[in-house]
């Protein structure tokens, strides 16, 4: 009954077609790689990952000798943390009031006499300025904190000005033998989002202007079944993903650098992936009445999914009551899937998440084929 | 040999009656014109002959097929070009042709087709720069690719310029002297007069006169008729002078005289002649297919009228 030159045919005629629009290709296969290099140049900017911080270093001495300076030391040490990047501003200014004209809430002022106080064991306060709903502030005032612990210690252990480790040191490390950059978790969800996007948009508009238009009528006087169409529209989805996924993963590791795994076990997503998505598009079109509706509709659908399964950022950043939302989401389970290969080398983890992908796609492909009416009555 | 055979035939979308109970036969190597207003039934009819409807009532053979449930044994023998014909935007006349032959699996020479439909210029063209002759031209290629014996056409010419009406009528010529057989809807007369061999009338969802044009003339035109310019006194002059029936047309200043016979004409010049009064230009004038449809159709309306009355009916009802 299905025959495989009618499937071929007319995915030649559909990708011919959508090779020759231009706005197609661009939201295909141009737009993810635009967003990759978007997404991955604001998170991954070098050095612009320290926090920048004015400080104002009152203690002007006088010292007898320069190991006497602990306030400068102690901004030394608070450079070099790697997480801050200590700007001094001159004791002549008022330092609230240049903290306000530099638009910063970030501040540390070393009062005068800090060293002095330091040396003969009188407590002494670092002001920390800081706006408790950025979460800078957070990260400034810990390091102050860590430092001033690390300075309180040396006090009591009568070492001033020393270079030797701390007993209990911190190494910053991530899971994977790698260290992973948000740019190896970004790649995954942006696939995910081509998977989503192209087919599901593609799919609702055409299935709901060929039907406008009678287009669906009128293939429907040739041999061709529906479910051919159908599977001809699949594949070429399934092509678009794989040429997509080159260009995200080519940009990915030339642009940013990153480390992601590339296993078979990529394949089941990227082929059951538009799979899905192109059937439920089917479906969507089909049970609406015009593509106006169609058009809502699909974005009810669409949008939910594109920011709620993890493909900007990951799920567990949301409130409990969404990632419980998200784990009803169909792109969920291939995000996941894709980081659990692509990032995590969780093979078994991956495994469920295919079985996930494989049964929704079939149920949406039975649905789809089954509702969707070449004719009327 | 009876190419399609439709038996009290019956359509409704809602309380609307799309199609009331018609029957008529069309003939192997026949051009069958469906004439009528928007709204008439006639897409109705021809796409439950095409097996895209289903029928409500009666009975439809076409090549001795039910078209419902032998449609995809009977799509194969039919070339079909539906109304408002649309393709793939972005696909030429001559990719067109070569994924239908591929779906049909034959083998075709499009350029032959292209050649047949008078479209050899365009057949590297996206569809979607094509003019709209070009477009109904390009559905023509298509409903030829798998050689139907039957051929479906749905208001092949309506929005065209005359220049494309006429290039259309050529092809379709063309394909009737190839012996093809072809049911052709159209609310252009001279469309229907000028192709079919046979026409049918539909209005309301009713056949209302069938037959050639000539014989749709006779029975349901007036007959031959006098008309002279004049004066409404010479109009009664003639009344009383003679046993003619005389009507009087104000606007125009126009008498004008039925004749059951030709030398009736005589005694009606030889009075106005008697009369003494002026008259201008005299002819004698026969009921055109036009004159007759435009007695037989009732006030044209269109399908979505139609659609929508039917609706505000059932409203109604309720």
């Amino acid at each position: 009954m299905v025959s495989a030159k009618r499937i071929f045919s007319d995915f030649k005629v559909f990708s011919r077609g959508y090779l020759r629009n231009k706005f197609g290709l661009f939201f295909g296969l141009i737009f993810p790689v635009i967003l990759i290099l978007i997404f991955g140049a604001i998170f991954s900017g070098g050095t612009s990952g320290k926090i920048n911080v004015y400080a104002q270093d009152q203690d002007v001495g006088p010292f007898l000798s320069p190991q006497m300076d602990v306030a400068s030391s102690f901004l030394t040490s608070l450079n070099n943390s790697g997480t801050i990047k200590v700007i001094t501003v001159d004791t002549s200014k008022n330092f609230s009031q240049y903290l306000a004209d530099h638009s910063s809430s970030d501040g540390i002022i070393i009062p005068s006499s800090f060293s002095a106080n330091y040396l003969a064991g009188r407590q002494v306060n670092v002001i920390v300025y800081g706006n408790p709903t950025s979460s800078s502030s957070g990260i400034v005032s810990g390091t102050v904190n860590g430092i001033a612990n690390y300075f309180n210690l040396n006090y009591f252990r009568g070492r001033y000005n020393d270079t030797t480790p701390a007993i209990i040191g911190i190494k910053s490390a991530t899971v994977n033998t790698q260290q992973t950059k948000y740019i190896d978790f970004l790649i995954p969800g942006l696939i995910g989002f081509s998977i989503l996007t192209s087919p599901m948009f593609s799919l609702v508009n055409i299935s709901s202007e060929y039907k406008k238009t009678k287009l669906f009528k009128q293939l429907s006087l040739t041999p061709l079944t529906k479910m051919e169409w159908l599977t001809s529209k699949m594949m070429w989805y399934v092509v678009l993903t794989i040429a997509g996924f080159l260009l995200m993963v080519g940009v990915g590791i030339f642009a940013f650098n990153a480390h992601v795994a590339l296993t078979i076990w990529l394949i089941p997503f990227l082929v059951l992936g538009p799979m899905l998505f192109a059937a439920l598009g089917m479906l969507v079109g089909t049970v609406t009445k015009n593509p106006e509706t169609a058009g809502v509709i699909g974005n009810i659908v669409t949008f939910p999914m594109m920011f709620l399964s993890g493909t900007f950022f990951p799920i567990s950043s949301m409130p409990a009551y969404l990632q419980n939302f998200a784990h009803v989401l169909p792109l969920f389970y291939i995000i996941e899937g894709l980081n659990n290969v692509m990032v995590y080398s969780n093979l078994s983890g991956a495994l469920i998440d295919i079985a996930v992908v494989a049964i929704i796609t079939a149920v949406f492909f039975t649905l789809a084929v089954k509702l969707f009416k070449w004719r009327e009555d | 040999m009876l190419t399609i055979e439709v038996t009290s035939l019956k359509k409704n979308y809602g309380n609307l009656k799309a199609v009331n109970d018609i029957s008529f036969t069309v003939n192997k190597g026949e051009v069958f014109g469906l004439l009528g207003p928007n709204g008439a039934g006639k897409t109705t009819t021809i796409e439950i002959m095409e097996g895209l409807r289903e029928r409500d009532g009666g009975d439809v053979k076409v090549l001795g097929l039910d078209p419902w449930k032998n449609g995809y044994e009977l799509h194969k023998k039919i070339g079909v070009i539906p109304q408002e014909f649309t393709f793939f935007e972005k696909t030429t006349p001559r990719e067109a042709i070569i994924y239908y032959a591929d779906l049909f699996n034959i083998k075709v020479n499009p350029d032959e087709i292209l050649r047949e439909v008078l479209l050899e210029d365009s057949g590297k063209r996206n569809f979607d720069n094509l003019s709209g002759g070009q477009k109904q031209k390009t559905g023509l290629a298509l409903s030829l690719v798998n050689s139907p014996e039957l051929l479906f056409l749905d208001e092949p010419t309506t929005g065209l310029d005359p220049n494309a009406r006429r290039a259309i009528w050529e092809v379709i010529r063309g394909l009737k002297a190839k012996g093809k057989t072809i049911i052709l809807t159209t609310h252009y007369l001279d469309e229907a007069q000028q192709l079919s061999d046979k026409v049918a009338i539909m209005d309301h969802g009713k056949i209302v006169a069938m037959g050639t044009s000539e014989e749709i003339i006779q029975q349901h035109g007036s007959g031959e008729r006098l008309e002279i310019h004049g004066s409404e006194k010479l109009a009664d002059y003639i009344k009383v002078n003679t046993e003619l029936q005389v009507n009087y047309d104000k606007a125009k200043e126009e008498i004008i005289i039925p004749l059951t016979k030709k030398i009736d004409a005589l005694a009606a010049l030889a009075a106005a002649e008697q009369s003494g009064m002026d008259w201008g230009q005299i002819q004698t004038l026969q009921d055109s297919l036009d004159d007759v449809f435009v007695k037989l159709v009732s006030e044209p309306m269109s399908e979505e009228e139609a659609i929508i009355e039917g609706k505000t009916k059932k409203k109604e009802s309720r």
